[in-house]
């Protein structure tokens, strides 16, 4: 039984990606036309069946848009928390977001600062936690470095930016994950310490750089 | 440049693999080695780009595949994968050799976090600009050390004698004018750059050099950064903006180091405007030395011109917020050497760039008085002049100030040694004076570096603002019976 639910759900993501990121209406069922997690999907009102084409109903995409969630989260959690290997992400957070149940996608969501994308730069649909993001109790893990405490040490977790410019700025500075950030000052501008060097950055800067404090 | 070459899995292997297949198709005749071209191309370099494409245009394509299929396996721009397995590379061999002691804050650390410190930073920088603009520049600069020149050694003893030479030896009176006349190519063009504007450059130089030096400009630049977003800069644009103090035009070619072009075209218009050069700021500060209150007037309207014009263009220009990051470099004393090093090249640049255009400035005066052009521009100029309240002397002293602006100024400091001008009217001629068209070489200098048509615009716009904020400014004083 836990296995067919994977089963739905790893299904549900792949509808996902191809319909809704790859902006496709449909895709293509020939090879799993006879799998019962289909039949079951279908069943169930999340997808529908046009010739020989799959595509997710509005009730499909809400919640395919939540397994989506689930496991980018995931990935998340694995690197940025666990440091997991790269090439065990996948498969450990294949696993680990069909365990994780509503309250707790909440917490590992806001123990991350709510990420607005995965490891691979893909984004990581908003769920209700994040809207409300200004006040909450639980402790951070990981979060902008607009939110580091001054002369507080973070170590650079991720880089939140689509942004090429930006990027090689930041590459520029030496700002990549894994680099140590001593937070010195945050008005008028960031001033940070790396190594030996001292860089004054903007608040849009500092808000694309996501650290684990240390 | 050695990337670590033992793979973790087959992502991690494309590079190496693409970089390889990279390396196969080049020849051995760049100047760097195969690799080096190889991560260049793989960044996007365009310079090495054009390179190759010159050198071998016939694998191009054959390059531009393999780097988007092993773009496809990554979320981020290839230059950051690169630049993770190079700090890697760094760190594995700094980890091996390198020893870290833990050092104590000295003294220069507290100072720098004092200068970057919102509440003692604009202090500080206050206490800076009145010390080191105003006091030394402005007040012993162009004041004392001008003052010397100017009256004591050329108008005391070298004015009589060369007028006193030349009369002699030029028999004619329209080329006597040329030389030695009021605006003679010795007495005015040779006098002012030599007497005049070369002092208060060279005290501007020593000035910059020593905050350069210093490492204060970028501490600045952070400062400063919050607020030059407002219009449409960062904080790096304070380093033109700062130079616009000693010579605009020098200031105008360096916005060439700001990053987009909507900035550049901000700060030449700022620059243009609102930002005094220091020959023009020397005489100004000279004019106003005696009205206190009307020298903080004339800053206040200058500062609100610049922010206001700064806000709009910025709100009404299209583009991206700049964003902005810079270096914080240790503070260390100034090196004597350096500064006076620095101080000569930048002078001597300046003075070679500037000589011929005084001359030239003085020799179309005079083609202008010769041909009667000049007394239409000024019988041109003197409706608006007499409409800001001033009187129509001022017109000849706005043609003039176009030749150069501290030509403009120093007329105006004639003027007023004349007795001609009034608290009131010194302000609202300085304010226009200020805020009016660029000098002859800001103007070329704006064409050269915007093209000529936002060159011409930026130059009309600057006119058509000096003399409305010279009019309300009059009107209010006028007005509300202030007299200063």
């Amino acid at each position: 039984m836990m296995e067919r639910k994977e089963r739905i759900e790893e299904l549900l993501e792949s509808l996902w990606i191809i319909t809704v990121e790859g902006q496709k209406d449909k895709s293509d069922f020939s090879l799993l036309k006879d799998d019962d997690a289909v039949k079951d999907l279908i069943s169930m009102g999340y997808v529908l069946v046009k010739e020989n084409q799959l595509g997710l109903t509005e009730a499909g995409k809400m919640e395919a848009q939540k397994c989506i969630r689930r496991h980018r989260l995931a990935e998340r959690l694995m690197t940025d928390v666990f440091v997991e290997k790269s090439k065990l992400i996948h498969e450990t957070s294949c696993k680990f977001e069909h365990l994780i149940h509503k309250d707790l996608e909440k917490s590992i969501c806001t123990l991350l600062g709510h990420p607005k994308t995965c490891p691979h730069g893909k984004p990581i649909p908003p769920g209700s936690c994040c809207r409300g993001a200004s006040k909450e109790t639980l402790k951070k893990i990981i979060m902008p470095l607009a939110e580091l405490e001054i002369k507080k040490r973070g170590k650079v977790a991720y880089l939140q930016t689509g942004n090429r410019d930006v990027l090689q700025k930041m590459i520029a500075m030496g700002v990549l994950p894994k680099t140590e950030i001593l937070l010195l000052q945050k008005f008028p501008s960031y001033v940070i310490q790396l190594g030996n060097s001292q860089f004054a950055l903007d608040q849009e800067m500092a808000a694309q750089i996501y650290v684990r404090q240390v | 440049m050695q990337i670590e070459k033992n793979h973790d899995g087959p992502i991690e292997q494309s590079l190496e693999i693409a970089l390889g297949a990279i390396e196969g198709l080049l020849h051995d005749h760049y100047p760097l080695s195969r690799r080096a071209v190889g991560l260049l191309l793989l960044q996007e370099d365009h310079e090495i780009q054009e390179m190759v494409q010159e050198s071998q245009p016939a694998i191009m394509s054959h390059i531009e595949k393999i780097i988007s299929g092993v773009k496809a396996h990554y979320a981020y721009p290839i230059e950051y994968e690169i630049a993770l397995r190079r700090r890697d590379e760094v760190e594995r061999i700094i980890n091996r050799v390198v020893k870290v002691k833990q050092k104590e804050q000295r003294i220069a650390e507290k100072i720098s976090a004092l200068m970057m410190n919102p509440i003692a930073g604009f202090p500080l920088l206050f206490l800076i600009l009145y010390f080191g603009l105003y006091k030394f520049v402005g007040v012993f600069g162009a004041g004392t050390v001008v003052g010397y020149l100017e009256e004591r050694i050329y108008n005391a003893y070298l004015n009589p004698v060369l007028v006193k030479t030349f009369s002699y030896l030029i028999p004619w009176r329209i080329l006597q004018d040329l030389v030695v006349g009021e605006y003679g190519l010795l007495t005015l063009g040779l006098r002012y750059s030599v007497a005049l504007i070369l002092p208060i450059v060279t005290f501007f130089f020593l000035f910059f050099s020593v905050i350069e030096d210093t490492g204060y400009l970028p501490r600045l630049a952070m400062l400063i950064d919050r607020t030059f977003k407002r219009i449409g800069l960062s904080g790096r644009a304070v380093i033109p903006m700062v130079l616009g103090f000693g010579c605009a035009t020098m200031a105008t070619l360096v916005t060439r180091t700001l990053p987009t072009k909507r900035e550049r075209l901000i700060a030449t218009m700022l620059l243009a405007l609102a930002v005094p050069c220091s020959a023009q700021l020397g005489v100004i500060l000279a004019l106003l030395g005696g009205h206190p209150m009307a020298m903080v007037l004339w800053a206040g309207i200058i500062m609100m011109v610049f922010l206001f014009v700064g806000f709009l263009t910025a709100k009404l220009l299209p583009g991206e917020r700049p964003s902005f990051y810079i270096e914080i470099p240790p503070l260390r004393l100034p090196h004597l050497g350096n500064i006076l090093t620095k101080t000569y090249t930048r002078v001597k640049w300046y003075f070679w760039e500037i000589l011929p255009l005084f001359l030239l400035a003085s020799v179309l005066i005079w083609l202008g008085k010769l041909t009667r052009l000049f007394d239409l521009l000024i019988f041109l100029f003197t409706k608006p002049v007499t409409m800001v309240g001033l009187p129509k002397e001022a017109a000849k002293v706005f043609l003039f100030g176009f030749f150069r602006r501290d030509y403009g100024a120093a007329g105006l400091y004639d003027l007023h040694k004349a007795g001609l001008l009034t608290g009131d009217q010194l302000l609202v001629a300085c304010v226009a004076l200020t805020l009016f068209l660029p000098c002859v070489a800001q103007f070329l200098m704006n064409l050269k570096e915007r093209g000529w048509k936002t060159g011409l615009s930026v130059s009309l716009f600057t006119l058509v603002v000096a003399f409305a904020v010279a009019f309300v400014v009059n009107l209010v004083l006028y007005n509300f019976g202030i007299s200063l």
